[in-house]
Order: structure tokens, then C-alpha cells, then sequence
């Protein structure tokens, strides 16, 4: 990597050069006519622009999704913008909170620190897709009963790992979900009463 | 009787009412409203301290895909009120006032906005708001309160009025601590914290006509954001909309009206659309407050037996250059413990940073570190049981204001606290218990705070389905203000609580003041009880003559029905009440009366530890804390238990983790999120326990509460931190007590 493209300006001139002058080059083929005649004329951030988004397929919820986006729109910026799922949370957007956890094909992940295009053809699962109709999941019906929140900001995210701390097999004293748990910043403190909901769902052995 | 009973809400462990709203992503929180057209806004910082901006580079960014506009103080479109806000004469006397964003080329701080990129989307703004490029004229700033806490002062607002709390306080002799036998002095110092809710500061601004604005803004006060920003504008308050719906925590950082908010407004008024702006976690180290930085001397002297003779309690906090920002560090010293001389002292310093605002137990808490360290410190001299110790000089009326406590049952929450935490276990020598590497010892902290009750209105009104509608402009920031009051309006009505529906935080609900200072069951539960007791009077007024000649409290409302307890067949249909005129709102509003002048009124909680540290690493694990608190009538012991435990968890970040640091060279923050400030993870919490005496206060209120939210939290640090002087020997008189202290 050279210095220079290092630079994020620098870097955006040179690809924004690059399409002026490939318009006039190979790219002939490749580019659609519009854009060609906009490149020509010069309006290189509307050309820019259109080749700022890149296709991406996906599930979300069980709803297939095909969408156009930005490459550095994240997993957790798309679901609140984009497909208006607002249920996830962004409380840094640096993968140090929690608030934003996601399932991605099962796995529970920080929405905020994964780009949207990492994830072509997978299954994500969010705090809206927990609830079956109108019936809460086990976890989140746990929560109610024990009161596993306050404000209510940090709970989409608490519940998703909650409910993938279980499917891990971290679950097994209180210690250990702790431990596994700690991911999660709750700011409002109700960590005891967390721990008491997940524990419920452990020791009720329902299907998680 | 009998069915009384089973009506009994009040008490129980009711789930909340938004919980389910809340464990399904179905609370909408500012940033989280859908309106067509949505731009984004993203604020640019100063990275200089302090100086004139001299100029700006926009031209990268105005020319960056989506962007719609970059405004600066060299474009921005003038807001009316930033010529006359402050002026009103209406509005309490304050010294300085929030800072005026883009008014002029000042800087006052690292990170003070002086640009808002506004563009299709968040990913294009937050792309060009790095293209925007300050050009200053710096001078030298000031950011360390030590290094400048010689050029202190008494506040402002304290000199021009000798009855302003803030004043010098003195009982008995000045300073009478010197010439004790028995005496010490200490200093403390707590490190600026910042309150970090989970949710990030958001606004949704919306000019829906040129004179009609709409907000959708995370703010602690509906009302206040809407008075605040009307007057900005130059508009009628009812012109200005404020929704908050939900907001996810705040601890103080709403009760305050910031520069990004102004921002929002004016972005929205310059491209005609609605924006959406939310703060980044390091904006929220810079712009929206924080528990200021306070430095604390504190002497103290006592008798062989016990007996405190004198104490004087020293402050110096600070605060920014443009507002004079004060909190009652120093109030539990005047009327906590029973000693004849008092002397306090509270100062602050203007330093180059923004405006702090009460954070969670405000001054309180500091000032509870110095106090319950200092009387820790001083039974260790008496080779004396600190619970014994404070027994000793408990308080059975106000020292202070010379009046009798409206209630004080603190000597029942330490024989509660005291059994559960096994203080028996203690030992006097520190040092003394241990288990393998760590060492073991027990500490204790006591806290209060004022029970403030303020007018609040509630509209109340029965609807065709039978369902009962309660509206108020207050606001819930987490401890459940809606769950609490749908417990309060079923019990006052005989109604089953699913029939309730309490709806909030909207400015153009009845008035109520702004959730903050453990004020809200006070003011807005009172309120709910009269509308629902001023709905019932209503109801039998027109439910004819069977119910005229009958007792008011044996008319209840049913499923269906207006019913009179204990006649079974005495009821009138809704629907006959509604073709009379029964479903017209009725609006209440409850003051509080003239109780405050007769008695002294607090809330208090006493907060037991038991910590482990390790000799070797100096880590330190709380493995019990018991928060037992006075707080008159519980509402709900499931959420008020719930906010009990959260402000136990605060403080043991305030006593083992939380710091912002400035890099004084360059007037900048060098924590910037919580991988450098450290807040408390489920690690770090041991599972809380809340014993509360559930007493009523018969004069805050009728329904007998004085308030939980900050005694939960007051009195924690120094339990902790005392602890670990009765585990090690080590007394840290610094926030945060990290490891490095301790080896």
C-alpha cells in the first residue's frame, strides 16, 4: 500500500480520476450510457455516487431483501435506515456496547462492526424476528418478568446475546453468564436481573 | 375491606407496561421516527481549546456526494432568540448561559461544533463532515482544576443573593475542627464522570410550517426543551412540539438543552427538510456534560467517646467559561450528622471546557465521597465501628434548618443493611480477613437527598372501550414513571390496570416538570390520584341517584361499569355516562403544600460492601453490596428494587473504574470511548440486594413517597472505597480506585 491511499481524499481523487479517464478507455463497455455522458461532462461526484453502491441479497427476519448499497454502509446502519428495523441499537458504533447485536446465520454478532456486504446470502436475525406472531420468546418474556431492563436501550441487544449465550452452552451458572455476557453494557445497571432472566430460560429449559 | 384489597396496586411487582414494547425493538427512541425525506447530520469539532475560529474549508465537503448543506458560523442563518434568550425576565435569575452554536467565531472548548454537514445519508455525511477543515487563531487555555483551583471563586448567583444555598454555610464555630482533640484532614478528589447512557444523544428535527417546529429529542424534559427552543426560535411555545417518548437513560445528561440540538434545528430549517443527528460516543465525552471534575478538603474533629465536634467541608468544582454550573456537594455535611460546628465552603473554576450538568446523585454523591470516607477515617482514630460511629451521631431533627424530619427511618435501613451484608464478619483491624491471595473487608456509605415535589397535571378520561386514558408531558428515562402511575390510577380507581393506559412524554400532554432530582412519583404520582379521584367524582355526578347519596370511595370502575362497592346491582353502564358528557378529559393538577415549610424532607439510603482484593494485582471485586433505602411508600418494589440496584452499579464505577482524562496540553480528551472509560460490565456487578423500610411519608405526599433515583447511588462510592481501607489498609482518597493505587 502506498502512502498516499492511505489518505482518504487523496484516495477518492485518484479513484474519481480513474473513472473520468476510463470512461474514455475500456470502460466504454462497462459503464451505462448516462453515466458515461455525466463522466463526460464532468459531473464526476454523480458518477462517483452511482458506483458508490454495490448489489447485496439477504435475509432478514426470514423476508429476502435484494438491496443496493454503499460499501461502507455497516450490517447495523442498514437495518435501522435502510429497512427501518429500529429495534436494533447503536450505542457507539465500535463494537464495545453490545447495544447492536445481531444473529448472523446464528451467530451473534456486532452489527455496528460488520459492513452490510460482508454479509451476502446470509441470515440475519433481529430483535424483531425473535418474536413468533404475536408470542414472545421464552428470553424475552423472561426479561418482562424480571424486570431485565430500564431505559430499554441496551435490551434488543442483551436479549440477542442472551439468547445465543444460552445456545452456546454459556449458560451454566451464573459466573459463566457473567462472563459471556459482558459484552453488553447495560448504563441503567439491571445486570442482577438479567442474569435472573437468562437463568430462568436455562433452568426452564425451553427451546432457545 | 376485603375487595380492597384485591384492588391493592400500589405495592405490587407490576411488569412494566412498556416492557413489551421494550423486549420486541418496539420503542421508538429519537432517532428512530420514520419521516419522508430524511436528512442526516453529523457536527464537525474544534480541535483547538480555546481562541477565535478564523476560517473554514467547506469546499471539499459542499462538493461531496449527497451533501445538502455545511453550515458554520460564516452561513448559518440567524437565530432570533440568541439575541434575547437569557433576558426573560420570567426565567430565574442564571449566571451565563448554554452556548449559542455558530452565533459567533469563539472557541470555548475542544470539540465545540463549528460545523453540521447535513446529507442524504449518515454514511455520506459522516464522509464529508472529515473533509471540513477549521482554521484558528488558538490562545492558551486552561483545562486543569488543580493547577488553576487558586483562581476559584464563590459562584455568582451565591454573592449577588446571601440566601442562595451555595453561600458559605456556618453552624457554631468557623473552622472549629483545628482545635479538636481528637482531629483530621483529608482531601478527596473525584475525576470528571460522564453519564454515557446506552442511547447516544438524538434529535429529530422537523419544521412541519416555517413557524411550526417538531422535535423528536432525547431530553429528561419535554416541557423545558420546548421553552428552551421556542424561545431560540422567537416562536409561541405551542408552536414547538417536543416528543420523547422513550429515552434510553440519560442520569442527567438531558436535563440540559446542548449545542447539537440548536444544530439539528438550524440544519433542518436550511435544507426544508427533517434531519436526524446523532452525537458519536466520543461527542458524548464533549458536548453534553458531564459530573464536573471537584477537588474536597474535609477536617473533622470528635470527642474520645464518639461524639463529632466539628466538621468543615471545603469545594472546588469545576465549571466552563460561558455558564456557571453549581450542584450541593456540600448539603449532607450541613444535616447529616449532629455536630455543633459546620463550616462549608463551595467554590468553583472556570475552566476551557464545556458545561458540566448533574450527573446521577448530583454533587451528592461527591460530596458523599469526602463525607463517608472522612467518618470512616475518623472511627478508624476512635478505634470504633463506623455504623456504631454514625449511631452515635445520628440526627433525630434537621441540624441544619432546625426542623423536624417529615420521616427518617435511617436507623432501621442499617440494622436491615448491616444484617444482610454479615457486617458482624468486620473486623475493626484492617486487614484482617482473607481468603488465599485476597484480602476481604466490609465498608459503609450513607446518602440523601432533598424528597422535592413540584405541580404537576394530569389529564384523565374515560373512553367508549371502557379503558381509562391518563396523559402527562412528563417523561421516563427507565425507572417506569408509566408503570408506576397505572398502579396509582388502578388503585384510586378499583380499575384493573390492562383497562389504564398512561401516556408521556409529549409537550403537549399536562404540564409536569422535568424528570430529574428523584422528583417525579413526588410530583406526577399525586397528580395521577387526584385525576383519577376528580374522574370519579365526575362519574358519579352523572351516574344519578343511586350513586349521589353514596360514600365517594365506594364508587369504583369495572369492566364496563361504574360500580359501587358492596351494592352489586347498583351500576350505570359507560356508555349511558359517555352520552352524558362522561368521556370528557378531566385535568388536575397537584401542588405541594405548605409541609416543606414545617418539616425537613429526605430520602436516605445507607449501602453496605464487602470487596475482595487481590494482594498482588490490586484488583479489586465487589462480591456484595446491600442498598437499603427510606424512600417512603414503594410503588412497585419490582422497578424501584430494579433502580436500586442501578445506581449501585453506578457507583461502582464511580469507586473502581470511571474517568475522563483531558490531555491539559492540548485541552482534549483523551478517553474517547469505553474502551478507555471504563463503565461497569455484568462482570463487574455482583448481584445487588434492596431491602427497602417502605414507610409512608405522610407530609411529601398523599401517597407518602419521597423519591429512590439518586440515594441509590449516593453513598455507594465510598462504601466501596471503605471496604477496601477495612481490606488492605489502604485508604485511596482518588476516584477511580484502579489497580495501580493498590499495589
Amino acid at each position: 500500500m502506498s502512502i498516499e491511499s492511505d489518505k482518504p481524499a487523496g484516495h477518492d481523487e485518484a479513484r474519481r480520476t480513474f473513472l473520468k479517464q476510463s470512461s474514455l478507455l475500456t470502460a466504454f463497455t462497462m459503464v451505462p450510457g448516462p453515466v458515461l455522458q455525466a463522466a463526460t461532462y464532468e459531473l464526476d461526484e454523480k458518477v462517483a455516487a452511482a458506483f458508490e453502491k454495490v448489489p447485496l441479497r439477504l435475509e432478514v427476519n426470514g423476508v429476502k431483501h435484494k438491496l443496493s448499497v454503499e460499501p461502507r454502509t455497516t450490517l447495523l446502519d442498514l437495518l435501522r435506515e435502510n429497512l427501518n428495523l429500529t429495534g436494533t441499537k447503536k450505542g457507539c458504533d465500535y463494537g464495545q456496547c453490545g447495544a447492536c447485536t445481531v444473529h448472523v446465520d446464528g451467530q451473534r454478532v456486532n452489527s455496528c462492526l460488520s459492513f452490510a456486504v460482508m454479509h451476502e446470502g446470509k441470515k440475519i436475525t433481529t430483535i424483531e424476528g425473535l418474536t413468533n406472531g404475536d408470542k414472545l420468546h421464552p428470553m424475552q418474556e423472561a426479561f418482562v418478568k424480571h424486570d431485565g431492563f430500564q431505559c430499554g436501550y441496551c435490551t434488543p441487544g442483551q436479549i440477542m446475546s442472551a439468547v445465543a449465550c444460552v445456545r452456546e452452552g454459556h449458560a451454566g451458572s451464573e459466573g459463566e453468564i457473567r462472563e459471556y455476557m459482558s459484552g453488553n453494557i447495560c448504563r441503567c445497571g439491571a445486570y442482577s436481573n438479567i442474569v435472573a432472566a437468562i437463568q430462568e430460560v436455562k433452568n426452564g429449559g425451553q427451546k432457545v | 375491606m376485603k375487595e380492597q384489597a384485591q384492588n391493592k396496586q400500589i405495592g405490587a411487582p407490576m411488569d412494566r407496561v412498556d416492557g413489551r414494547l421494550k423486549v420486541t425493538g418496539g420503542a421508538k427512541y429519537s432517532a428512530e421516527y420514520e419521516l419522508p425525506n430524511m436528512a442526516y447530520a453529523v457536527l464537525v469539532g474544534s480541535t483547538i481549546t480555546k481562541g477565535r475560529l478564523t476560517g473554514i474549508d467547506t469546499k471539499a465537503a459542499e462538493k461531496a456526494p449527497g451533501v445538502l448543506a455545511v453550515i458554520t458560523h460564516f452561513n448559518s442563518p440567524k437565530v432570533p432568540g440568541f439575541d434575547t434568550a437569557g433576558k426573560d425576565p420570567s426565567q430565574p435569575a442564571t449566571v451565563g448561559g448554554p452556548l449559542k452554536i455558530f452565533k459567533d467565531d469563539k472557541i470555548r472548548y475542544n470539540d465545540q461544533p463549528i460545523a453540521v454537514v447535513v446529507a442524504d445519508s449518515w454514511e455520506r455525511a459522516r464522509f464529508a463532515a472529515r473533509l471540513v477543515k477549521g482554521q484558528y487563531a488558538p490562545e492558551k487555555h486552561k483545562t486543569n482544576l488543580e493547577a488553576n483551583a487558586s483562581e476559584a471563586f464563590l459562584p455568582t448567583a451565591a454573592k449577588k443573593n446571601p440566601k442562595h444555598p451555595m453561600n458559605d454555610y456556618q453552624r457554631g464555630q468557623v473552622d472549629a475542627y483545628k482545635t479538636g482533640a481528637i482531629k483530621l484532614e483529608s482531601e478527596y478528589v473525584i475525576p470528571t464522570e460522564v453519564h454515557h447512557p446506552m442511547e447516544l444523544q438524538a434529535i429529530t428535527a422537523h419544521w412541519e410550517a416555517p413557524d411550526r417546529l417538531t422535535l423528536y429529542d432525547k431530553t429528561q424534559g419535554t416541557l423545558a426543551t420546548r421553552r428552551d427552543f421556542a424561545k431560540e426560535w422567537n416562536l409561541p411555545e405551542e408552536n414547538v412540539k417536543v416528543i420523547a417518548t422513550f429515552v434510553g437513560g440519560a442520569f442527567g445528561n438531558a436535563l440540559h438543552s446542548w449545542p447539537h440540538e440548536s444544530a439539528a434545528i438550524i440544519a433542518a430549517k436550511v435544507v426544508n427538510r427533517p434531519v436526524k443527528l446523532m452525537l458519536t460516543r466520543e461527542q458524548m465525552f464533549t458536548n453534553v456534560g458531564y459530573r464536573p471534575y471537584t477537588w474536597q478538603k474535609l477536617g473533622m474533629s470528635a470527642t474520645a467517646d464518639g461524639k463529632i465536634t466539628a466538621i468543615t467541608h471545603e469545594s472546588v468544582g469545576q465549571t466552563s467559561t460561558y455558564e456557571e454550573f453549581t450542584e450541593s456537594t456540600l448539603a449532607q455535611t450541613r444535616m447529616m450528622y449532629q455536630s455543633p460546628n459546620v463550616t462549608t465552603r463551595y467554590r468553583l473554576a472556570s475552566l476551557d471546557v464545556c458545561s458540566p450538568i448533574w450527573m446521577r446523585g448530583p454533587g451528592e454523591a461527591t460530596g458523599a465521597f469526602a463525607l463517608e470516607s472522612a467518618m470512616d477515617e475518623m472511627a478508624h482514630l476512635l478505634n470504633l465501628d463506623p455504623l456504631e460511629f454514625r449511631l452515635r451521631n445520628y440526627t433525630e431533627q434537621d441540624p441544619e434548618k432546625n426542623k423536624p424530619w417529615s420521616t427518617k427511618f435511617l436507623k432501621e435501613c442499617y440494622q436491615l443493611g448491616a444484617e444482610r451484608v454479615g457486617w458482624n464478619k468486620r473486623q475493626l483491624k484492617p486487614g484482617s480477613l482473607r481468603d488465599g491471595e485476597w484480602l476481604i473487608g466490609y465498608g459503609m456509605g450513607v446518602g440523601t437527598f432533598g424528597a422535592h415535589r413540584g405541580a404537576a397535571t394530569v389529564g384523565a378520561q374515560l373512553r367508549p372501550d371502557g379503558t381509562v386514558l391518563l396523559q402527562c408531558a412528563t417523561t421516563d428515562i427507565g425507572p417506569g414513571t408509566g408503570t408506576v402511575m397505572t398502579q396509582i390510577a388502578a388503585e384510586t380507581l378499583g380499575l384493573d390496570p390492562k383497562k389504564i393506559r398512561f401516556e408521556l412524554g409529549n409537550s403537549s400532554f399536562p404540564k409536569a416538570g422535568t424528570q430529574g432530582g428523584s422528583s417525579t412519583v413526588n410530583s406526577v404520582g399525586p397528580a395521577t390520584q387526584e385525576a383519577c379521584l376528580a374522574l370519579k367524582e365526575k362519574l358519579r355526578t352523572l351516574a344519578g341517584a343511586a350513586f349521589a347519596s353514596a360514600k365517594k370511595e365506594d364508587v369504583t370502575l369495572t369492566d364496563g361499569y361504574l360500580a359501587l362497592s358492596g351494592s352489586p346491582t347498583t351500576r350505570v353502564a359507560y356508555a349511558d355516562l359517555i352520552k352524558q358528557g362522561g368521556d370528557k378529559a378531566v385535568t388536575v393538577e397537584a401542588k405541594p403544600g405548605p409541609e416543606g415549610q414545617k418539616y425537613s424532607m429526605y430520602s436516605f439510603s445507607v449501602h453496605f460492601a464487602e470487596v475482595r482484593v487481590h494482594e498482588l494485582t490490586g484488583e479489586v471485586r465487589v462480591s456484595k453490596l446491600v442498598s437499603c433505602a427510606d424512600a417512603g411508600t414503594i410503588i412497585n418494589e419490582k422497578t424501584a428494587g430494579n433502580q436500586m440496584k442501578g445506581g449501585a452499579v453506578g457507583g461502582i464505577g464511580m469507586a473502581l473504574m470511571e474517568a475522563a482524562h483531558i490531555d491539559d496540553r492540548f485541552g482534549r480528551y483523551v478517553t474517547k470511548d469505553f474502551a478507555d472509560y471504563h463503565v461497569p460490565v455484568h462482570a463487574d456487578s455482583p448481584d445487588v440486594q434492596v431491602a427497602f423500610v417502605n414507610q409512608p411519608d405522610p407530609h411529601v405526599n398523599a401517597l407518602g413517597t419521597k423519591g429512590i433515583g439518586e440515594i441509590a447511588i449516593i453513598g455507594v462510592a465510598p462504601a466501596i472505597a471503605n471496604a477496601i481501607f477495612n481490606a488492605t489498609g489502604k485508604r485511596i482518597r482518588e476516584l477511580p480506585i484502579t489497580p495501580d493505587k493498590l499495589i
